[in-house]
């Protein structure tokens, strides 16, 4: 059978592969960019009977997620940077119960409202633990509509493996446009790995009952639960760490972006390789784990960085710790909503390179 | 011989961290009596809220959930939804429902979701140490309202009557308010929990039982003294009974209203 290819719209492509994954419950609340995806949730979910909630708030939203997950569904919520920003207190509850969700965010600009254009300002948000407390989740960044599909998909299931939230960092650009895409392969929710740790059913098997909670008042306790954790969070550095390069090895000065400013520094690298110019891209795919480690390499080598973020610099603290004062590191960005053209890239690589 | 009286199966057989005095106790053990009177021990889910009673999942024999305060209902939601044959318990005080939690209650409510919350009522926040609850009555003193709750000058507002407020909602077809002052209200109160369980498992929509409970600690007074301070001041106020039953109606009923 011939390969099914799909012009879908990033919003859609994002839920069509959460449907595919094996979500069993969505709950949203609207806020653009991202209404395609609860729209889209709102018909799909409802036609295979699953779960479809239009909450009464983004606070209730991920809450309901909370409750769904704790009762062992493959549960999801997505909105855009205000929106994320209310579900924060969910996230960190959910991170203390160790419950497994995908969590969208579809960024705009900011702060506050701000505006409805595409964003990455709520990159520290996303990788610091947005919420109260001490906690790290997955953040997984696409580029394209096709990789918002792919790692959706993946988004499920390395949340029931690790047992925490996965989010999706877009943006607004991600969400909105429109690209062929090749959906991945259906699942079927009856077939997922069990989850013995969740709540109800208990009458099946007449197991011990289960508690999901992020409560524990004795400080010895909690200290040793927090521990566990972030051994956990070790054995994720190993393994979960996502990046791609371009060029890395011939060019002398390394382009790092993720998500939307990604593809304009390959644009970027394109012109400038037209002209005779060798520019490397180093592109995060996973935001946490971030590759340090890769980027360390890089650095010991003599390679030197311009950071392209739409925003005022973020994610060039994570470069900077990177490199750890061995490269010279250097910034561009627009924010506001307003998304860097390639001439301005490479006028600035031009700038840094002395061509 | 059949055995006449005994502690619930549902109920852990421990002695709990609740004040003298304090309702919350009585209301676990009605709860837990219904739920063996339906054999459902391993078929029930409790969600317990941010508050005093908290501490419900130490007590109860069952699986439960613990979310953040006031997000009750929305995580009661999501665990219906996704298990739609348990009964699921939204267990909740004055705070963490009439305050907080207000938008999420008005809505689970409004979309009829499927499981029975139980609105423990002490006029107080218990947790905190004594702070002026929106249910807190006109004059009753809290640590927020040393000279008493006044709705005038001091802007403090008016108790709210849950109940009522929720009455109007098309999705609720159970409320009742009951009491653990004395031997008859608590009989009461647990037929109308019972009424409320069993309609939740046939499907029918929102059930909910408020239970006015006394809180001596936070009252400033002793357990004998707290239990006549509730039939004093809060039944007058917040009357008991069923303030809503629309179990028997159709379904075409409920869709009358929406013309």
């Amino acid at each position: 059978m011939a390969e099914e290819k799909r012009l879908m719209k990033g919003n859609e492509a994002i839920g069509e592969a959460a449907v595919r994954a094996g979500c069993t419950a969505y709950f949203g609340y609207p806020i653009t960019p991202q209404n395609e995806l609860t729209a889209y949730m709102a018909r799909h979910m409802i036609d295979h009977k699953r779960t479809f909630i239009q909450a009464e708030s983004e606070v209730s939203a991920i809450n309901m997620v909370f409750g769904a997950s704790a009762a062992g569904a493959r549960a999801m919520t997505s909105s855009s940077s205000p929106g994320v920003s209310l579900k924060q207190e969910g996230i960190s509850y959910a991170c203390g119960a160790d419950l497994p969700c995908v969590i969208v965010n579809v960024a705009r600009s900011g702060p506050g409202l701000g505006g409805i254009s595409p964003g990455q300002g709520d990159y520290f948000q996303a990788t610091r633990g947005g919420g109260h407390g001490d906690y790290f989740h997955i953040v997984l960044a696409p580029k394209s509509v096709q990789e918002a599909a792919d790692l959706t998909y993946t988004a499920f299931d390395l949340a029931d493996t690790w047992r925490m939230p996965v989010l999706i960092l877009a943006d607004g650009m991600i969400g909105q446009m429109m690209e062929g895409v090749v959906l991945p392969e259906p699942r079927d929710p009856a077939k997922l790995p069990e989850k013995p740790w969740a709540a109800g059913g208990q009458y099946k098997t007449h197991r011990p009952i289960n508690h999901v909670s992020s409560i524990n008042l004795v400080p010895d306790e909690l200290e040793a639960k927090v521990h566990e954790r972030f051994k956990r969070y070790d054995q994720i550095k190993r393994k979960e760490v996502r990046f791609e390069e371009v060029n890395t090895d011939k060019a002398d000065l390394i382009l790092v972006a993720y998500g939307t400013s990604s593809r304009v520094c390959l644009g970027a690298q394109q012109m400038a390789k037209s002209q005779g110019i060798e520019l490397g891209i180093f592109r995060p795919i996973s935001l946490w784990p971030f590759p340090y480690d890769r980027i360390s390499e890089l650095a010991a080598k003599g390679k030197r960085f311009l950071v392209v973020e739409m925003s005022m610099g973020q994610m060039i603290q994570d470069v900077q710790l990177a490199a750890a004062g061995k490269a010279p590191i250097s910034f561009y960005g627009r924010c506001g909503g307003n998304i860097p053209t390639e001439e301005a890239v490479l006028a600035e690589a031009r700038r840094l390179l002395g061509k | 011989m059949e055995l006449a009286y005994g502690h619930p199966k549902s109920l852990k057989p421990i002695q709990t961290k609740y004040c003298p005095g304090c309702g919350h106790g009585v209301i676990h053990r009605i709860i837990c009596e219904v739920i063996d009177e339906l054999g459902l021990q391993e078929k029930s889910i409790i969600t317990n809220p941010v508050g005093c009673s908290i501490w419900a999942d130490l007590y109860f024999d069952i699986d439960s959930v613990q979310p953040a305060h006031g997000r009750t209902p929305a995580a009661a939601t999501g665990v219906k939804r996704v298990r739609p044959d348990h009964l699921v318990i939204c267990y909740q005080g004055d705070g963490d429902l009439a305050a907080i939690g207000t938008a999420e209650i008005v809505h689970a409510a409004n979309r009829g979701e499927k499981f029975t919350t139980i609105f423990v009522n002490n006029a107080i926040y218990g947790m905190t140490g004594g702070q002026m609850a929106p249910t807190t009555l006109v004059g009753q003193k809290a640590t927020t309202a040393p000279y008493g709750r006044d709705p005038g000058e001091a802007g403090m507002g008016y108790p709210i009557r849950v109940l009522e407020m929720l009455s109007t909602l098309q999705g609720t077809r159970y409320l009742a308010r009951g009491a653990v002052n004395n031997a008859a209200n608590i009989r009461k109160t647990k037929q109308y929990i019972k009424k409320a369980f069993e309609a939740q498992m046939k499907g029918i929509g929102f059930t909910m039982v408020e239970v006015l409970s006394q809180c001596p600690t936070n009252w400033s007074m002793d357990p004998t003294e707290s239990v006549e301070w509730l039939e004093k001041n809060m039944i007058p106020f917040y009357q008991l009974g069923e303030v809503k039953n629309t179990l028997e109606a159709p379904a075409s009923a409920e869709k009358e209203g929406a013309k």
